[in-house]
């Protein structure tokens, strides 16, 4: 187990004038769960793989530990990677795949078959061990990925979007299931996702990226609770935050940008509020995303309300939407950045 | 329930016949494909049949209009090994063939792999190459090579064969490269992160996934030089003791005085291996077919 930092760490593609990340310092603490999130071509997953030595460091550096691994090989860094489509091998089976790494660091037999049946017992495996992987489902095989993985207790545990190829559900269930073993093991964990959700449910803490650089690193609710920037505010959180110029509302002065999360937005049939006609309303169960469209100084914006599904209005009806002054986030046009303390 | 089907029990299912002018354009269709089919299956037969009938007929008899043998002679195919040294030729075919085809995997999966997995400066050049070496036509460097190999004093035995082999071959590393570069990263970076060299991850993970490229590879190369004909002549003609099954055959008409019906024996025994080998690698491109087919 070790803590992990990335100081100043850059990687420029051959061939790309732009890195695929620019200067990253990201400190991970040890035993931490760390999920980096951000769009496709945010620069996540190079980030990671310079961690498993898999991408050079160009500039700056990567430590685990106190060590600078930043020109070591894959294998002399002690990580552990589950691939997003699993990467398990066709030709061996179940036991095999999960006793690979094993074999690779030449454990005897004996204590190989005894771990690996430990590891297939723990991830509900037992009964699979003489299947090659085509015969499983994609659930199993994201466990026997994940078995690979844990066999030989990593000092860091990376992971590529590890659940991007499961259905809701599944993903949902192997989302405890993976929150649970990292508590259990108490190891260092690097999580890619794009998907926010899973980022804010598993993450100790998450760090954002966006084309290249970090945009902000912090516990969950402080990430929803207080966006350092523009792009953080509309990417966490769903649906996004409603954005709109704060002079429009009498908030600000004008290169303001004002932010309302969807709950912080009140309707109602009439009143001083921002008139706006429902488009569409979601429901999700006790509460309901109402989607209306507005006339904001000329131009139609779309704002979202959240709203108890009883007092949800019709589709087509004209409402009244008024914003919680005291949960606005105001953050400037020009830098993104965020000018609001609380 | 009230849009529920209502079950259908098995057997009771009334299939829907076609109508008459939709079967009668499936049975035309169907009559012209076999009949084209069947025609090309006897031009490509009839070569083959007529060897192995002659094979088996009296010497007059092969000389003869006759097409049907009559006695079946088969004691021909123990006149044959009585007649020429097939066995030493056979011997000699297979020592060509297998050490040439080792020396093939040997040397050009190594290259493959470094031109497709392994980032390193100056591969593209070097691809560049393997691929004008693909294009040059090989009897150009024919007298060159017979120079050296003379120099060598090693004209006149295996050695010129064989050798060249281990030094890659690029048609050989071209087709590898290719099927290398379909297989996933993914495999290759698990097997970095687990603890594999570059060395091992060819060993124990390209090698097993890459099988069936690896055995088209070998198929060709065995093929190639079981038929092979023109580097045997210009190498072993003068040293009868080392001569291949091609250029016994060659040879075997007027070793003795021309005997059609052992001829065309000695011709068939000599195609067996490669018909055999053919069928048995059949396999070996229909696993390679799912292999690729599966998701990890």
């Amino acid at each position: 187990m070790a803590e992990v930092r990335y100081v100043g760490a850059t990687r420029v593609y051959p061939g790309n004038d732009a890195p695929a990340v620019e200067a990253l310092d990201l400190d991970i603490a040890d035993g931490e769960f760390m999920v980096l999130v951000g769009p496709s071509g945010s620069g996540k997953t190079t980030a990671l793989r310079m961690l498993a030595g898999l991408e050079e460091v160009d500039a700056g550096a990567v430590f685990i530990g106190d060590r600078d691994v930043s020109d070591d090989p894959p294998k002399a860094r002690d990580v552990a990677m589950v691939f997003q489509n699993y990467a398990l091998y066709p030709y061996l089976t179940v036991a095999a795949n999960i006793g690979f790494p094993l074999r690779i660091a030449k454990v005897p037999k004996r204590d190989r078959e005894a771990r690996v049946k430990e590891v297939a017992k723990l991830l509900g495996l037992t009964e699979y061990l003489d299947r090659k992987p085509a015969q499983l489902s994609g659930g199993q095989r994201q466990r026997v990925a994940m078995g690979r993985a844990i066999v030989r207790v990593p000092s860091v545990f990376l992971m590529d979007e590890p659940l991007s190829n499961l259905d809701a559900k599944l993903r949902v269930q192997m989302r405890a299931d993976i929150a649970a073993l990292q508590a259990d093991f108490g190891v260092t964990t690097v999580y890619v996702t794009h998907d926010q959700a899973e980022a804010m449910t598993l993450g100790h803490r998450v760090a954002v990226l966006h084309e290249a650089k970090l945009q902000q690193v912090g516990p969950p609710r402080e990430l929803y609770e207080r966006p350092a920037n523009l792009f953080v505010a509309g990417f966490i959180g769903s649906p996004a935050m409603n954005l709109l110029p704060a002079e429009a509302l009498g908030l600000g002065t004008n290169g303001k940008v004002v932010g309302f999360r969807p709950e912080h937005v009140d309707i109602g049939d009439e009143g001083d509020g921002i008139r706006g006609r429902v488009e569409v309303v979601e429901d999700i169960g006790a509460d309901a995303y109402v989607f209306c469209s507005a006339d904001i100084r000329g131009e139609q914006t779309r704002l979202v309300a959240r709203t108890e599904v009883r007092d949800a209005p019709q589709q087509g009806e004209h409402v009244s939407l008024r914003p919680r002054p005291e949960e606005a986030h105001l953050f400037d046009s020009e830098s993104g950045e965020r000018l609001t303390d609380s | 329930m009230s849009t529920a089907s209502v079950p259908v029990a098995a057997g009771t299912l009334v299939r829907r016949k076609p109508p008459w002018a939709v079967r009668r354009k499936r049975i035309l269709v169907a009559v012209a494909d076999h009949s084209l089919l069947i025609v090309v299956a006897i031009m490509f037969l009839a070569p083959f049949i007529f060897i192995v009938l002659t094979s088996l007929m009296t010497n007059e008899q092969a000389l003869s209009s006759h097409l049907w043998p009559s006695p079946f002679r088969w004691g021909n195919y123990i006149d044959v090994f009585r007649e020429a040294p097939i066995w030493r030729w056979a011997i000699n075919t297979f020592i060509y063939s297998v050490l040439a085809t080792l020396g093939v995997l040997c040397s050009s999966i190594p290259v493959a792999y470094a031109l497709s997995r392994i980032r390193w400066r100056g591969r593209d050049l070097a691809f560049a190459t393997v691929l004008i070496a693909l294009m040059l036509p090989p009897v150009v460097s024919v007298v060159p090579l017979y120079v050296m190999w003379a120099k060598l004093h090693l004209v006149g035995n295996l050695g010129p064969l064989i050798i060249p082999n281990w030094f890659g071959d690029a048609f050989s590393i071209f087709l590898l490269r290719q099927f290398f570069l379909t297989i996933p990263e993914e495999y290759l970076d698990a097997a970095r992160v687990d603890g594999c060299g570059e060395l091992r991850i060819l060993g124990t993970v390209v090698l097993r996934l890459a099988k069936p490229a690896i055995a088209a590879v070998a198929l060709f190369s065995f093929l190639y030089t079981f038929n092979d004909f023109f580097l045997p002549l210009l190498y072993l003609r003068e040293n009868p003791s080392h001569w291949v099954l091609q250029i016994g055959l060659s040879e075997f008409r007027s070793l003795h005085q021309v005997q059609w019906n052992l001829t065309m024996a000695a011709t068939l025994l000599v195609m067996m291996p490669v018909i055999i080998l053919f069928f048995l690698a059949q396999k070996a491109f229909v696993e390679g077919v799912t292999l690729t087919g599966v998701k990890g």
